[in-house]
C-alpha cells in the first residue's frame, strides 16, 4: 500500500477492492484457499483414523509385514511357502500382478493391431468378422468376461489322467497347461546376461550407422545385424555355458502331473480375458489412429511412384503413432488396473494376497497403502516410458 | 510472343503426341466426373486447365499421375497406354510424373528436405547427404531459403508449403508435370516467378505441364493451350491465341467470370433472403 500512495502525479491510492480485484492477487489467494483444503481434509481424515484404531485397540506401522504369512499360494514365480513373511507375500502377488499385465498389454496390442486394420479391409467379411469382434468383447462387462473363461477353461479340458496332448510334452488338464521348460542351469544366466549385453552393444551400432548414413548415405543393415549380434551372443553364451539339454518335462504321476511349468487355469481365464478385452480398444484406437491420417498422403506417396511398404512405414505410420499412443497408453493403464479384478477367479494378484493379509492381520489401511502405492507406481512407470516412446515417434528421421 | 505449340515442327512430324487422353471417363460410384475427356500435348507444351469447382479438373489431374485408375476410354504416354494398369504396375511411369496437389500433400512426417527428395532417397537415385543438397538447391529455385530445409511442414506458412511442393514436383526432373493450383495463395510477385519457372522448366527440359489453375489472366497468358471443363466434360480447348475469336459462351463466362451465363451456380435460390 505505501508504495502506491507515495507515487507522485495524482495517482489514487488502491483501496481493497482494488487488491481482490488484481488478478494476480486473485490466484494467489485462491491457492492459499485450495490449499487449505485439502491440509483441512487430510489432517481430518488422518486424525479420525487414528483415533478410531486408538479406540479399537489396533496398532499401526508395517510391523506385520515380517510376520509369518501361514498361508499357501498357487502359484508364484519367486520361492514362497506358507512359512515365508507377509512382505514374501505381497511380492509374490505383486509379481503375479505384473506378470499378467505384462503379457496382457503385449498380446493386446498384438490382436487389437490386427484387428484395427482388419476393421479398415477391403474384404467385407474380414472388416465385418473384426466388427463383431470389436463390438461384442467391448461391450460386455470384463468381469462378466472372466467368468465366462474361468467357466470355460477348466471344463474344456480331461482330468490330468486323461491329458489331452496337443503338441509332444504339452499337457492340457483342467488344472492347466503345463509345457516343458530347460532344467535350471548357469548356461542360461550366462545367456541373460548376454542378451544385456547385445542390447548395449547394438545401441552404439545403431547410433554408429545412423551417424555413418548422414556422413556418406551409405545405409547399414541394423535389422540383421542386431538380430545377428542378439542370437550370436546368446548361442555364444549357451556354448560356454557348456550347452545343457535337459528338459524338465510334464509327466502323469499318480493323480497329477508332476515336472513342466504350469500355466493355471486361473492365469488363462484372467489373461485371456483382460486381452480380449482390452484388445477391441486397441483396435478402435490403431483405426482411428491410421484413419487420422489423410488420404492425400497416400495419393501423394502414390504419385511418387513409392512402393506401399515403404509410404506405410515412412509417411502413414509415424502420423497414425502422434495419434494413437495417447489413447493407447490409456488402454495398457486401464489393463493394469482391470487385473486387480483377477481376484474374482481366485488368481493371487497383489489384491487377492492384500485381502487375505488384511483378513488374517487387520491391517486394513497399511495393505491397502500398500497396493494403492503399487498399481499408482506401475501407472506412473506405464506413462513414463508411452510418454516417451511418444516423443521419439513424434521426431522420428529428425 | 511466339506460340511454340502452334507451329512447333517436332509435334506436327511425330505422329501422335506424346501424351494423349481418348475418351477418358471416371466414375466415383454412380457420380460421372469425368466424361469422354480426350487431350492431347507434345513435349515441352503447357496447358492451363480451367473450370468451376467440381468440374472434375483435380480428378484428371489424378488419373493422369496414375492414382485413380480410369473407368474407361486410354492414356497414353509416349504411345504406351497406362490407363488399364493399376497404380502399383505403373511403376517406371510415376518416375517420369510429377505432381503438385492441391492440399500440398506434403509428408507431416518427415523434414522439408526430405520431402522435396523422397523419391530419390528411396529409389536410391541419391545418397543422403547429395539429396539435402539437391534440397536446398531446389528449394532456392521456389525462393525458400536453405534454413527451411530443416523444418517440418507444419512449421511453413501456406504459401510456403505451396512451393515445397513444387519443389517436390520438379526433384526427379518429370518429364510430365501436373501442377493443381500452384500459385493459389501466393503474392502476385511470388506467382509470377513460379509461372516463369514453370515456363522455363517446360521449354529448356521439355517438359509437358498440365496446370489446374482458377487465374485466369494466368491462365490465357502464360500457356500455350487452354481447355474448359465443367462437370466432367471438355466444354472448350485450342491454342492461345484461339481464346480471343473463341465463340463459346461457358468459356466467355469463365474467363470474365460474370454470374450471366450456362455455368449456373446451383443455388436453386435457397437462402437468398439471407442477403437480400
Amino acid at each position: 500500500m505505501s508504495k502506491t500512495q507515495n507515487t507522485p502525479g495524482g495517482v489514487r491510492s488502491k483501496t481493497v477492492a482494488d487488491y481482490l480485484n488484481d488478478e494476480n492477487i486473485r490466484a494467489i489467494i485462491y491457492q492459499i484457499v485450495a490449499i487449505g483444503l485439502v491440509v483441512l481434509a487430510g489432517w481430518y481424515l488422518v486424525s479420525n483414523t487414528l483415533a478410531n484404531l486408538e479406540r479399537q485397540n489396533i496398532s499401526t506401522g508395517y510391523g506385520f509385514l515380517n510376520l509369518e504369512a501361514s498361508f499357501g499360494i498357487s502359484e508364484s514365480m519367486i520361492d514362497y511357502t506358507p512359512q515365508s513373511n507377509y512382505a514374501t507375500a505381497l511380492m509374490v502377488g505383486f509379481l503375479n500382478t505384473v506378470k499378467v499385465a505384462f503379457l496382457g498389454i503385449i498380446l493386446c496390442t498384438i490382436i487389437g493391431t490386427i484387428f484395427g486394420v482388419a476393421r479398415l479391409s477391403s474384404n467385407w467379411i474380414v472388416r465385418k468378422l473384426a466388427t463383431v469382434y470389436v463390438e461384442t468383447f467391448r461391450n460386455i462387462p470384463v468381469l462378466l468376461q472372466l467368468f465366462f473363461w474361468y467357466a470355460i477353461i477348466p471344463g474344456a479340458f480331461p482330468a490330468a489322467r486323461n491329458a489331452f496332448q496337443p503338441l509332444p510334452d504339452v499337457l492340457l488338464t483342467n488344472r492347466g497347461m503345463y509345457i516343458p521348460v530347460p532344467v535350471a542351469d548357469n548356461a542360461y544366466d550366462f545367456m541373460g546376461i548376454a542378451a544385456i549385453i547385445a542390447f548395449i552393444v547394438i545401441y552404439f551400432v545403431k547410433k554408429w550407422a545412423s551417424k555413418r548414413l548422414d556422413a556418406t548415405g551409405q545405409p547399414f543393415p541394423i535389422v540383421w545385424a542386431s538380430l545377428g549380434i542378439f542370437f550370436g551372443l546368446a548361442l555364444l553364451a549357451y556354448l560356454v555355458g557348456g550347452a545343457p539339454t535337459a528338459m524338465d518335462i510334464p509327466a502323469l504321476k499318480g493323480f497329477n502331473i508332476q515336472g513342466g511349468y504350469n500355466i493355471s487355469p486361473e492365469f488363462m481365464s484372467v489373461l485371456i480375458g483382460l486381452t480380449i478385452y482390452t484388445s477391441t480398444y486397441v483396435a478402435e484406437v490403431v483405426r482411428s489412429g491410421i484413419q487420422a491420417v489423410p488420404n492425400g498422403q497416400w495419393e501423394a506417396a502414390e504419385s511418387l511412384g513409392l512402393k506401399r511398404s515403404i509410404a506405410l512405414r515412412k509417411i502413414i505410420l509415424p502420423q497414425s503413432m502422434r495419434v494413437a499412443i495417447p489413447p493407447l497408453t490409456n488402454q495398457y493403464l486401464n489393463l493394469t488396473k482391470n487385473s486387480s479384478l483377477a481376484v474374482a477367479v481366485g488368481y493371487p494378484d497383489l489384491v487377492s494376497i492384500s485381502n487375505t493379509t488384511m483378513n488374517q492381520t487387520g491391517q486394513a489401511i497399511e495393505a491397502i497403502s500398500i497396493y494403492m502405492a503399487v498399481y499408482l507406481g506401475l501407472s506412473l512407470i506405464t506413462s513414463l516410458f508411452m510418454n516417451w516412446f511418444n516423443k521419439k515417434m513424434a521426431l522420428v528421421e529428425r | 510472343m511466339t506460340f511454340p505449340s502452334d507451329n512447333d515442327e517436332n509435334s506436327k512430324s511425330n505422329g501422335p503426341a506424346f501424351l494423349q487422353l481418348e475418351k477418358v471417363g471416371k466414375k466415383f460410384g454412380s457420380h460421372t466426373v469425368l466424361d469422354n475427356v480426350s487431350l492431347s500435348l507434345d513435349r515441352g507444351q503447357t496447358m492451363a486447365i480451367i473450370g468451376p469447382s467440381a468440374a472434375g479438373k483435380s480428378v484428371l489431374l489424378k488419373c493422369l499421375a496414375g492414382i485413380y485408375p480410369v473407368d474407361q476410354g486410354n492414356i497414353l504416354i509416349n504411345g504406351q497406354d497406362i490407363s488399364e494398369k493399376q497404380p502399383a504396375d505403373q511403376g517406371h511411369w510415376t518416375d517420369k510424373i510429377g505432381m503438385l496437389f492441391q492440399q500440398n500433400a506434403l509428408f507431416d512426417s518427415l523434414p522439408i528436405w526430405q520431402n522435396v527428395c523422397f523419391q530419390l532417397i528411396e529409389n536410391g537415385t541419391l545418397k543422403r547427404k547429395d539429396a539435402r543438397d539437391k534440397a536446398v538447391d531446389l528449394l532456392g529455385l521456389v525462393g525458400l531459403d536453405p534454413d527451411s530445409s530443416k523444418l517440418r511442414p507444419s512449421d511453413l506458412s501456406g504459401g510456403m508449403q505451396k512451393r515445397v511442393g513444387i519443389a517436390r514436383a520438379i526433384a526427379n526432373d518429370p518429364e510430365i508435370l501436373l501442377l493443381d493450383n500452384p500459385t493459389a495463395g501466393l503474392d502476385p510477385v511470388l506467382s509470377n516467378h513460379i509461372e516463369n519457372m514453370i515456363e522455363t522448366i517446360a521449354k529448356k527440359r521439355m517438359t509437358t505441364v498440365i496446370t489446374v489453375t482458377n487465374d485466369m489472366e494466368i491462365a490465357r497468358n502464360r500457356y500455350d493451350y487452354l481447355t474448359m471443363m465443367h462437370e466432367g466434360r471438355v466444354y472448350w480447348s485450342g491454342s492461345r491465341n484461339q481464346v480471343e475469336t473463341a465463340q463459346n459462351p461457358h468459356l466467355t463466362q469463365m474467363l470474365s467470370g460474370s454470374s450471366q451465363g450456362p455455368i449456373a451456380m446451383r443455388t436453386q435460390n435457397r437462402g437468398q433472403h439471407l442477403v437480400a
